[in-house]
């Protein structure tokens, strides 16, 4: 069974009871890397904002941590990344990650 | 053992395109790195099912329909207005049917299954990490995560979405193009199927897309709802480039377009039942890339096939008609011992007498028209204030004549006549 759904009442939902809604395979090996390097010279930090699964937050000394494992796989990230290969992305290992049933 | 050919994801793109090899008598495997067709996508509405007619006949006796769509809205939307053209028919709502509201899982599994009856194989949870090449710089298969995966094919399709890594890899597009993608972000919410009817005016196996322009918060995009049999699926598609210059959240604009009054009494009572979010390649025509090269075709997304013009949005029915384009080409090229770019050339040829090329070519204009800032911003409210002006009772003050209401509006807005007269032209030349 799906997880039971919650209102829909959006200033009532937390984000962790709206990613709940959606179906994790969970791969042991992390297909995003960020080069924190890199990001604590970018001024725009893109991805913290645009990822749709708010999965990127800056650190306080200016790098910015992430987390790979409730990941839609759209690819946002990389996308709006400003620094040429500070995200490096991939798709999970077959069979893993996001599992969409209403899509 | 080297198969005729790989396809790469088996969305609507592969499985056609291995529905066509297959028919073709082609040994043809299917490598989908999902669990099942349909678990990696997610789309934003309605699947136009005559390109079906070719291949499966009668394929609306057997199709995991969610709604036929009956009712089409296409809605203007300022912060405080909403300017729809309602379109209802019934003949959309009996065979042939025009088009229908599906989940990718049941709809992409659908026609995967095909493709497999037809003689493909079909290999989910398993990635492509990447394309071999022979001592000559072709391309002769794909490097998978399986153990020992390496899977050997005289062609390779590369159906492999938006992001697709094999097109990249092949050097036929750029790693990352954020000014012609957008980002559609989704929320499915479950109502129930006679409250849905009734809310909507809809019988029983009837649905409605509502399309929007604006609604967006200020980021250039617009929103979108539909029924689905017991859930309505709401949400945006906004300009990449523009929301990450907004700061703004996906799941915010989606919010914002919810609490739209004219969006908000649809949604009451509907809970969340999945979120989701895909990004769409809109850029069209001009951003597609080369669709061949030695021992490799592209289709559908990967090939940037969505079209996004405005009052048509359309993707499915593109990335099928592509695959089976880029199928019957492959079968022929392997048929035929050459599947150099130039064997493979008859793919494009097909597709440039076909809707795919056809109709992108000739609204190859409209997606940057779509979402321009007049567009976006000031059309939208010189319409809300005409349509609005035009139907006030300013008693006892008699009617303002209709061309000053639009000089009024036109003004009050500061549209600039060459502004208008450019955009009118390129939208009279892109719709024509």
């Amino acid at each position: 069974m799906k997880l039971a759904g919650v209102m829909s009442n959006w200033a009532e939902l937390s984000f962790e009871e709206r990613m709940a809604t959606v179906e994790f395979r969970l791969s042991e090996r992390a297909h995003i890397e960020v080069d924190s390097d890199v990001c604590r010279s970018c001024t725009t930090k893109a991805c913290v904002h645009a990822c749709p699964a708010n999965l990127f937050a800056p650190t306080s000394d200016g790098g910015i941590l992430f987390n790979y494992e409730q990941c839609f796989e759209c690819g946002t990230c990389y996308m709006v990344c400003n620094s040429e290969g500070a995200i490096t992305w991939t798709y999970p290992d077959g069979g893993h990650g996001v599992v969409f049933r209403n899509g | 053992m080297t198969f005729d050919a790989v396809v790469v994801g088996a969305g609507p793109a592969g499985s056609a395109a291995a529905l066509a090899l297959a028919r073709a008598g082609r040994s043809v495997v299917m490598v989908e790195r999902g669990p099942f067709p349909g678990s990696k996508n997610v789309y934003g509405g309605v699947v136009y099912g005559r390109i079906l007619d070719e291949v499966i006949p009668r394929w609306w006796e057997e199709v995991p329909v969610q709604r036929w769509v009956v009712r089409r809205s296409t809605m203007i939307l300022t912060d405080t207005q909403a300017v729809t053209l309602d379109l209802r028919s019934q003949a959309w709502g009996r065979e042939p049917y025009n088009g229908m509201t599906v989940l990718r899982a049941d709809f992409d599994s659908w026609l995967a299954g095909h493709a497999v009856d037809a003689g493909a194989r079909l290999l989910t949870s398993t990635v492509a990490t990447g394309l071999l090449r022979d001592a000559s710089g072709r391309v002769c298969g794909v490097r998978t995560d399986r153990p020992d995966g390496d899977l050997r094919a005289r062609v390779v399709i590369a159906c492999d979405g938006v992001n697709s890594f094999l097109a990249k890899e092949a050097g036929l597009m750029a790693r990352a193009d954020a000014a012609h993608v957008t980002l559609g972000a989704k929320e499915v919410l479950a109502l129930p199927a006679e409250v849905i009817e009734d809310r909507f005016g809809l019988g029983p196996h009837e649905g409605l897309d509502i399309e929007a322009v604006g609604g967006t918060s200020g980021v250039a995009g617009g929103g979108f709802l539909y029924t689905n049999r017991d859930s309505l699926s709401v949400g945006v598609v906004v300009s990449l480039e523009e929301l990450a210059a907004s700061r703004r959240r996906p799941e915010e604009l989606i919010a914002g377009f919810k609490a739209h009054p004219a969006i908000a009494p649809y949604l009451k009572g509907a809970f969340l039942k999945e979120y989701s979010a895909h990004l769409i390649p809109e850029g069209g025509y001009s951003t597609m890339p080369p669709l061949a090269a030695d021992g490799l075709l592209v289709a559908g997304d990967a090939a940037a096939m969505t079209l996004a013009a405005g009052i048509w949005l359309e993707g499915v029915n593109f990335a099928i008609g592509a695959g089976l384009a880029a199928g019957r080409a492959a079968a022929e090229a392997v048929a035929a011992g050459d599947v150099s770019t130039a064997g493979l050339g008859s793919y494009r040829q097909a597709l440039e007498r076909s809707f795919v090329l056809r109709d992108h070519k000739r609204l190859r204009l409209a997606p940057q028209l779509v979402l321009s800032d007049r567009m976006q911003t000031q059309y939208t409210k010189v319409l809300g204030d005409i349509a609005e002006e035009l139907f006030t009772v300013t008693n006892p003050e008699p009617k303002p004549g209709l061309l000053r209401i639009i000089w009024r509006s036109l003004r009050r807005h500061r549209v600039r006549g060459r502004d208008l007269l450019r955009d009118g032209l390129d939208t009279a030349r892109t719709f024509r």
